[in-house]
Protein backbone atom coordinates (compact mmCIF):
# COMPACT_ATOMS: atom_id res chain seq x y z
CA UNK A 1 0.00 0.00 0.00
CA UNK A 2 1.19 3.21 -1.06
CA UNK A 3 1.05 6.81 0.64
CA UNK A 4 -2.21 8.65 -0.24
CA UNK A 5 -1.75 11.78 -2.42
CA UNK A 6 -4.54 14.00 -1.14
CA UNK A 7 -4.03 16.70 -3.74
CA UNK A 8 -3.71 14.16 -7.12
CA UNK A 9 -6.93 12.84 -5.54
CA UNK A 10 -8.89 15.65 -4.92
CA UNK A 11 -8.14 16.62 -8.73
CA UNK A 12 -8.94 13.21 -9.97
CA UNK A 13 -12.38 12.99 -8.27
CA UNK A 14 -13.31 16.81 -9.14
CA UNK A 15 -12.71 16.01 -12.74
CA UNK A 16 -14.84 12.94 -11.94
CA UNK A 17 -17.61 13.83 -11.18
CA UNK A 18 -17.70 16.65 -13.82
CA UNK A 19 -18.21 13.79 -16.25
CA UNK A 20 -20.44 11.98 -13.58
CA UNK A 21 -23.50 11.10 -16.20
CA UNK A 22 -26.25 9.29 -14.95
CA UNK A 23 -25.53 9.94 -11.34
CA UNK A 24 -22.70 8.57 -8.95
CA UNK A 25 -22.86 4.89 -10.48
CA UNK A 26 -21.94 5.35 -13.51
CA UNK A 27 -17.98 6.88 -12.28
CA UNK A 28 -17.14 3.84 -10.16
CA UNK A 29 -15.17 1.87 -12.50
CA UNK A 30 -13.05 4.86 -12.93
CA UNK A 31 -12.51 5.24 -9.08
CA UNK A 32 -11.72 1.85 -8.95
CA UNK A 33 -9.31 2.08 -11.86
CA UNK A 34 -7.42 4.94 -9.74
CA UNK A 35 -7.27 3.97 -6.08
CA UNK A 36 -6.67 -0.13 -6.47
CA UNK A 37 -5.16 -0.51 -10.04
CA UNK A 38 -2.84 2.87 -10.57
CA UNK A 39 -2.03 3.42 -7.63
CA UNK A 40 -2.91 0.30 -5.53
CA UNK A 41 -3.96 2.27 -1.97
CA UNK A 42 -6.66 -0.36 -1.34
CA UNK A 43 -7.52 -4.11 -2.05
CA UNK A 44 -10.38 -4.59 -4.68
CA UNK A 45 -11.99 -6.52 -2.02
CA UNK A 46 -12.33 -3.90 0.73
CA UNK A 47 -13.10 -1.30 -2.23
CA UNK A 48 -16.48 -3.28 -2.71
CA UNK A 49 -17.08 -4.28 0.71
CA UNK A 50 -16.62 -0.40 1.59
CA UNK A 51 -19.49 0.66 -1.35
CA UNK A 52 -21.76 -2.15 -0.21
CA UNK A 53 -21.58 -0.68 3.57
CA UNK A 54 -22.20 2.84 2.06
CA UNK A 55 -25.09 1.48 0.32
CA UNK A 56 -26.88 0.45 3.81
CA UNK A 57 -26.41 4.06 5.51
CA UNK A 58 -29.19 6.36 5.08
CA UNK A 59 -28.61 9.11 2.49
CA UNK A 60 -27.64 9.61 -0.76
CA UNK A 61 -25.97 6.94 -2.64
CA UNK A 62 -22.49 8.86 -3.38
CA UNK A 63 -21.54 8.52 0.30
CA UNK A 64 -19.40 5.65 -0.79
CA UNK A 65 -16.52 8.31 -1.56
CA UNK A 66 -16.43 9.69 1.89
CA UNK A 67 -16.42 6.23 3.14
CA UNK A 68 -13.57 5.41 0.84
CA UNK A 69 -11.83 8.68 1.71
CA UNK A 70 -12.14 8.57 5.37
CA UNK A 71 -10.51 4.66 4.54
CA UNK A 72 -7.52 5.59 2.85
CA UNK A 73 -6.46 8.60 4.93
CA UNK A 74 -9.31 9.49 8.29
CA UNK A 75 -10.62 12.92 8.16
CA UNK A 76 -8.63 14.71 5.64
CA UNK A 77 -9.50 11.68 3.02
CA UNK A 78 -13.00 12.03 3.65
CA UNK A 79 -12.90 15.27 3.15
CA UNK A 80 -10.90 15.03 0.27
CA UNK A 81 -13.65 12.80 -1.62
CA UNK A 82 -16.21 14.69 -0.67
CA UNK A 83 -15.78 18.62 -1.43
CA UNK A 84 -15.64 17.82 -5.40
CA UNK A 85 -19.24 16.15 -5.27
CA UNK A 86 -20.49 20.27 -3.93
CA UNK A 87 -18.56 21.48 -7.02
CA UNK A 88 -20.11 20.68 -9.62
CA UNK A 89 -24.01 20.02 -7.86
CA UNK A 90 -23.11 24.12 -7.10
CA UNK A 91 -22.21 25.02 -10.22
CA UNK A 92 -24.01 23.36 -12.77
CA UNK A 93 -26.85 22.64 -11.65
CA UNK A 94 -27.96 26.53 -11.05
CA UNK A 95 -26.16 27.01 -14.48
CA UNK A 96 -28.59 24.84 -15.99
CA UNK A 97 -31.53 26.05 -13.83
CA UNK A 98 -31.18 29.05 -14.98
CA UNK A 99 -30.88 28.51 -18.47
CA UNK A 100 -33.90 26.75 -18.42
CA UNK A 101 -35.75 29.28 -16.86
CA UNK A 102 -34.42 31.73 -19.52
CA UNK A 103 -35.12 29.67 -22.23
CA UNK A 104 -37.93 27.47 -21.14
CA UNK A 105 -39.03 25.85 -24.65
CA UNK A 106 -35.29 24.98 -25.61
CA UNK A 107 -34.79 21.57 -26.80
CA UNK A 108 -32.01 21.32 -24.58
CA UNK A 109 -32.84 18.83 -21.93
CA UNK A 110 -34.53 16.21 -24.83
CA UNK A 111 -30.69 16.08 -26.31
CA UNK A 112 -29.23 15.46 -23.58
CA UNK A 113 -31.53 13.01 -21.92
CA UNK A 114 -31.61 10.96 -25.56
CA UNK A 115 -27.93 11.85 -26.04
CA UNK A 116 -26.12 10.83 -22.34
CA UNK A 117 -28.97 8.26 -21.85
CA UNK A 118 -26.85 5.24 -23.79
CA UNK A 119 -23.33 6.81 -21.86
CA UNK A 120 -25.21 6.47 -18.27
CA UNK A 121 -26.47 2.27 -19.80
CA UNK A 122 -22.59 1.44 -20.85
CA UNK A 123 -21.17 2.90 -17.84
CA UNK A 124 -23.14 1.45 -15.33
CA UNK A 125 -22.71 -2.11 -17.37
CA UNK A 126 -18.70 -1.53 -16.18
CA UNK A 127 -19.99 -0.59 -12.82
CA UNK A 128 -21.32 -3.69 -11.89
CA UNK A 129 -19.44 -6.33 -14.10
CA UNK A 130 -16.50 -4.63 -12.52
CA UNK A 131 -18.01 -5.24 -8.70
CA UNK A 132 -19.56 -8.71 -9.38
CA UNK A 133 -16.33 -10.17 -10.76
CA UNK A 134 -14.63 -8.74 -7.49
CA UNK A 135 -16.99 -10.32 -5.12
CA UNK A 136 -18.73 -13.12 -7.06
CA UNK A 137 -16.10 -16.27 -6.52
CA UNK A 138 -18.34 -19.04 -7.50
CA UNK A 139 -21.90 -20.38 -8.90
CA UNK A 140 -23.28 -19.55 -5.35
CA UNK A 141 -22.43 -16.05 -6.04
CA UNK A 142 -24.06 -16.00 -9.19
CA UNK A 143 -27.46 -17.65 -8.18
CA UNK A 144 -27.75 -14.69 -5.31
CA UNK A 145 -27.28 -12.37 -7.74
CA UNK A 146 -29.96 -13.93 -10.16
CA UNK A 147 -32.28 -13.90 -7.02
CA UNK A 148 -31.82 -10.24 -6.34
CA UNK A 149 -32.02 -9.18 -9.60
CA UNK A 150 -35.47 -10.60 -10.14
CA UNK A 151 -36.37 -9.74 -6.75
CA UNK A 152 -35.50 -5.83 -8.26
CA UNK A 153 -37.18 -6.24 -11.73
CA UNK A 154 -40.34 -7.94 -10.50
CA UNK A 155 -40.88 -6.24 -6.48
CA UNK A 156 -40.58 -3.10 -5.66
CA UNK A 157 -39.17 -4.02 -1.96
CA UNK A 158 -36.64 -1.71 -0.28
CA UNK A 159 -32.78 -2.55 -1.14
CA UNK A 160 -32.06 -2.08 2.31
CA UNK A 161 -34.15 -6.00 2.61
CA UNK A 162 -32.10 -7.23 0.24
CA UNK A 163 -28.23 -6.50 1.36
CA UNK A 164 -29.75 -7.46 4.91
CA UNK A 165 -31.06 -11.05 2.91
CA UNK A 166 -27.24 -11.03 1.32
CA UNK A 167 -25.39 -10.43 4.89
CA UNK A 168 -28.16 -13.37 6.13
CA UNK A 169 -26.27 -15.75 3.20
CA UNK A 170 -23.37 -14.78 4.20
CA UNK A 171 -23.44 -15.25 7.82
CA UNK A 172 -25.05 -18.53 6.90
CA UNK A 173 -22.54 -19.64 4.74
CA UNK A 174 -24.64 -19.76 1.28
CA UNK A 175 -22.13 -17.59 -0.29
CA UNK B 1 -45.26 34.44 -19.96
CA UNK B 2 -46.76 31.15 -19.71
CA UNK B 3 -47.22 30.44 -15.88
CA UNK B 4 -45.92 27.07 -16.83
CA UNK B 5 -42.37 28.64 -16.82
CA UNK B 6 -42.78 31.20 -14.14
CA UNK B 7 -43.02 27.68 -11.83
CA UNK B 8 -39.35 26.70 -12.52
CA UNK B 9 -37.96 30.01 -11.40
CA UNK B 10 -35.30 29.78 -9.35
CA UNK B 11 -34.96 33.05 -7.87
CA UNK B 12 -35.37 33.18 -4.08
CA UNK B 13 -39.38 33.20 -3.78
CA UNK B 14 -40.00 36.75 -2.46
CA UNK B 15 -38.64 38.16 -5.70
CA UNK B 16 -41.06 36.44 -7.22
CA UNK B 17 -44.24 37.75 -8.92
CA UNK B 18 -46.33 35.93 -6.61
CA UNK B 19 -50.12 34.75 -7.15
CA UNK B 20 -48.90 33.35 -10.54
CA UNK B 21 -51.24 30.51 -9.19
CA UNK B 22 -53.64 30.93 -7.17
CA UNK B 23 -54.80 26.75 -7.11
CA UNK B 24 -51.84 25.86 -5.62
CA UNK B 25 -52.42 24.32 -2.55
CA UNK B 26 -49.66 26.14 -1.00
CA UNK B 27 -49.77 29.78 0.15
CA UNK B 28 -46.96 32.52 -0.97
CA UNK B 29 -46.52 33.19 2.65
CA UNK B 30 -45.27 29.55 3.23
CA UNK B 31 -43.34 29.82 0.90
CA UNK B 32 -41.68 33.11 2.17
CA UNK B 33 -40.83 32.10 5.71
CA UNK B 34 -38.65 29.04 5.47
CA UNK B 35 -36.10 29.71 7.38
CA UNK B 36 -32.37 28.60 7.03
CA UNK B 37 -32.91 26.68 9.64
CA UNK B 38 -35.98 24.91 8.74
CA UNK B 39 -34.32 23.77 5.30
CA UNK B 40 -31.58 22.25 7.45
CA UNK B 41 -33.91 20.23 9.26
CA UNK B 42 -36.16 19.10 6.36
CA UNK B 43 -33.16 18.22 4.48
CA UNK B 44 -31.85 16.43 7.34
CA UNK B 45 -34.88 14.26 7.61
CA UNK B 46 -35.13 13.75 4.08
CA UNK B 47 -31.80 12.10 4.08
CA UNK B 48 -31.89 10.45 6.96
CA UNK B 49 -35.23 8.65 5.85
CA UNK B 50 -33.43 7.55 2.79
CA UNK B 51 -32.07 4.05 3.20
CA UNK B 52 -31.93 2.76 -0.08
CA UNK B 53 -32.23 6.10 -2.07
CA UNK B 54 -33.77 9.40 -0.72
CA UNK B 55 -35.95 10.71 -3.97
CA UNK B 56 -38.90 8.82 -2.23
CA UNK B 57 -38.52 10.80 0.95
CA UNK B 58 -37.74 14.54 -0.73
CA UNK B 59 -40.96 13.89 -3.12
CA UNK B 60 -43.25 13.10 0.31
CA UNK B 61 -41.56 15.47 1.82
CA UNK B 62 -41.22 18.50 -0.02
CA UNK B 63 -44.91 18.00 -1.74
CA UNK B 64 -47.10 16.45 0.87
CA UNK B 65 -45.46 17.07 4.56
CA UNK B 66 -43.93 20.59 3.62
CA UNK B 67 -45.93 21.73 0.60
CA UNK B 68 -43.10 23.44 -1.01
CA UNK B 69 -43.39 22.60 -4.33
CA UNK B 70 -46.18 20.65 -5.87
CA UNK B 71 -46.20 17.56 -7.97
CA UNK B 72 -45.12 19.01 -11.21
CA UNK B 73 -42.63 21.87 -9.77
CA UNK B 74 -41.38 18.78 -8.45
CA UNK B 75 -40.62 16.61 -11.52
CA UNK B 76 -39.38 19.56 -13.28
CA UNK B 77 -36.95 20.33 -10.48
CA UNK B 78 -36.18 16.47 -11.00
CA UNK B 79 -35.82 16.30 -14.57
CA UNK B 80 -32.84 19.21 -14.23
CA UNK B 81 -31.32 17.71 -11.48
CA UNK B 82 -30.92 14.70 -13.40
CA UNK B 83 -29.46 16.57 -16.67
CA UNK B 84 -26.51 17.76 -14.67
CA UNK B 85 -23.83 15.47 -13.86
CA UNK B 86 -23.50 14.34 -10.38
CA UNK B 87 -25.55 13.25 -8.10
CA UNK B 88 -29.58 13.77 -8.64
CA UNK B 89 -30.49 13.87 -5.32
CA UNK B 90 -27.61 16.77 -3.92
CA UNK B 91 -28.70 18.96 -7.71
CA UNK B 92 -32.44 18.60 -6.14
CA UNK B 93 -30.99 19.90 -3.13
CA UNK B 94 -28.97 22.62 -4.25
CA UNK B 95 -31.70 23.83 -6.53
CA UNK B 96 -34.74 23.75 -3.66
CA UNK B 97 -32.05 25.40 -1.43
CA UNK B 98 -31.20 27.97 -3.84
CA UNK B 99 -35.25 28.56 -4.95
CA UNK B 100 -36.09 28.73 -1.17
CA UNK B 101 -32.50 30.78 0.18
CA UNK B 102 -30.23 31.85 -2.20
CA UNK B 103 -26.94 30.82 -1.32
CA UNK B 104 -27.46 30.67 2.37
CA UNK B 105 -30.55 28.46 1.32
CA UNK B 106 -28.58 26.03 -0.68
CA UNK B 107 -25.76 26.05 1.92
CA UNK B 108 -28.76 25.15 4.74
CA UNK B 109 -30.14 22.18 3.07
CA UNK B 110 -26.68 20.72 1.67
CA UNK B 111 -25.70 20.56 5.25
CA UNK B 112 -28.53 18.98 6.08
CA UNK B 113 -28.53 16.86 3.32
CA UNK B 114 -24.45 15.61 4.05
CA UNK B 115 -24.07 16.36 7.34
CA UNK B 116 -25.97 13.00 9.10
CA UNK B 117 -24.53 10.65 5.76
CA UNK B 118 -21.37 11.54 6.00
CA UNK B 119 -20.98 11.20 10.40
CA UNK B 120 -22.64 7.57 9.71
CA UNK B 121 -20.26 6.42 7.14
CA UNK B 122 -17.43 7.25 8.87
CA UNK B 123 -18.98 5.68 11.84
CA UNK B 124 -19.18 2.86 9.52
CA UNK B 125 -15.27 3.04 8.74
CA UNK B 126 -14.44 3.20 12.39
CA UNK B 127 -16.23 -0.42 12.70
CA UNK B 128 -14.90 -1.87 9.30
CA UNK B 129 -11.28 -0.67 10.50
CA UNK B 130 -11.99 -2.58 13.70
CA UNK B 131 -13.83 -5.60 13.26
CA UNK B 132 -14.08 -5.53 8.92
CA UNK B 133 -11.44 -8.66 9.48
CA UNK B 134 -13.44 -10.89 11.71
CA UNK B 135 -14.53 -13.91 10.30
CA UNK B 136 -18.46 -13.47 10.87
CA UNK B 137 -18.58 -10.30 9.32
CA UNK B 138 -16.34 -10.74 6.35
CA UNK B 139 -18.75 -13.50 5.64
CA UNK B 140 -21.70 -10.75 5.93
CA UNK B 141 -19.95 -8.22 4.28
CA UNK B 142 -19.29 -10.80 1.39
CA UNK B 143 -22.73 -11.69 1.01
CA UNK B 144 -24.08 -7.53 1.46
CA UNK B 145 -21.40 -7.13 -1.36
CA UNK B 146 -22.81 -9.56 -4.11
CA UNK B 147 -26.05 -7.76 -3.49
CA UNK B 148 -25.00 -4.55 -3.90
CA UNK B 149 -22.36 -5.67 -7.33
CA UNK B 150 -26.20 -6.78 -8.47
CA UNK B 151 -28.45 -3.65 -7.68
CA UNK B 152 -26.46 -1.87 -10.26
CA UNK B 153 -26.58 -4.75 -12.44
CA UNK B 154 -30.71 -4.45 -12.09
CA UNK B 155 -30.73 -0.75 -12.73
CA UNK B 156 -28.31 -1.40 -15.57
CA UNK B 157 -30.93 -3.71 -16.94
CA UNK B 158 -34.30 -1.24 -16.07
CA UNK B 159 -32.18 1.65 -17.74
CA UNK B 160 -31.01 -0.69 -20.95
CA UNK B 161 -35.28 -2.26 -21.01
CA UNK B 162 -36.30 1.35 -22.39
CA UNK B 163 -33.26 2.10 -24.80
CA UNK B 164 -34.86 2.62 -28.20
CA UNK B 165 -34.08 -0.65 -30.32
CA UNK B 166 -32.57 1.51 -32.83
CA UNK B 167 -28.12 1.06 -33.55
CA UNK B 168 -26.79 4.30 -32.51
CA UNK B 169 -27.95 4.68 -29.40
CA UNK B 170 -26.43 1.10 -28.47
CA UNK B 171 -23.14 1.72 -30.18
CA UNK B 172 -22.94 4.29 -27.90
CA UNK B 173 -23.66 2.43 -24.77
CA UNK B 174 -21.30 -0.76 -26.09
CA UNK B 175 -18.27 1.99 -26.95
CA UNK B 176 -19.14 3.20 -23.09
CA UNK B 177 -18.86 0.30 -21.90
CA UNK B 178 -15.81 -1.14 -24.02
CA UNK B 179 -13.60 2.08 -22.95
CA UNK B 180 -14.23 2.18 -19.55
CA UNK B 181 -14.86 -1.51 -18.61
CA UNK B 182 -12.92 -4.00 -20.62
CA UNK B 183 -9.80 -1.67 -22.22
CA UNK B 184 -10.06 0.25 -18.64
CA UNK B 185 -9.00 3.68 -20.13
CA UNK B 186 -9.55 6.75 -18.15
CA UNK B 187 -13.16 7.74 -18.07
CA UNK B 188 -12.72 11.53 -17.78
CA UNK B 189 -11.51 10.97 -21.39
CA UNK B 190 -13.85 8.57 -22.76
CA UNK B 191 -17.02 10.18 -21.75
CA UNK B 192 -15.11 13.14 -22.56
CA UNK B 193 -14.60 12.26 -26.22
CA UNK B 194 -18.21 10.02 -26.47
CA UNK B 195 -20.48 12.65 -24.97
CA UNK B 196 -20.09 15.33 -27.47
CA UNK B 197 -20.60 12.56 -29.96
CA UNK B 198 -23.82 11.66 -28.71
CA UNK B 199 -25.00 14.41 -28.44
CA UNK B 200 -24.90 15.89 -31.62
CA UNK B 201 -26.40 12.66 -33.13
CA UNK B 202 -29.16 13.01 -30.78
CA UNK B 203 -29.56 16.76 -31.58
CA UNK B 204 -29.58 16.10 -35.17
CA UNK B 205 -31.97 13.13 -35.27
CA UNK B 206 -34.32 15.34 -33.41
CA UNK B 207 -34.28 18.16 -35.82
Amino acid sequence: MQRVDLSALFLHSLALWFVAVGGPSTILPDFHRYIVEANQLMTSTDFAELYTLAQAAPGPNFMYVTLIGWHLAGWAGAVTMTIPVLIPATTLSLLVSHLNERYPNAPMGRVINRGLAPLTIGLMCASSTLLMRTVNHDWRGYLLTLVTVTFVLRTSCNPLWLLAAGALAGVLGWV
Amino acid sequence: MRPSTGSLSLKPIKAREASSRPTMEQTESTQAQVTRYRLFLTFSRITLSGFGGVMFWARRTLIERERWLTEKQFVELLTLAQLVPGPPGLNLTVMVGYRFGGWTGAAATVSGFLLWPCLVVIGMGVLYQHYGALPQVQRALAGMSIVAAALIFSNFIKLAKVLPRRWRPWLFAVLAFVGVGILRWPLFWVVGTLAPLALFAAWKEMR
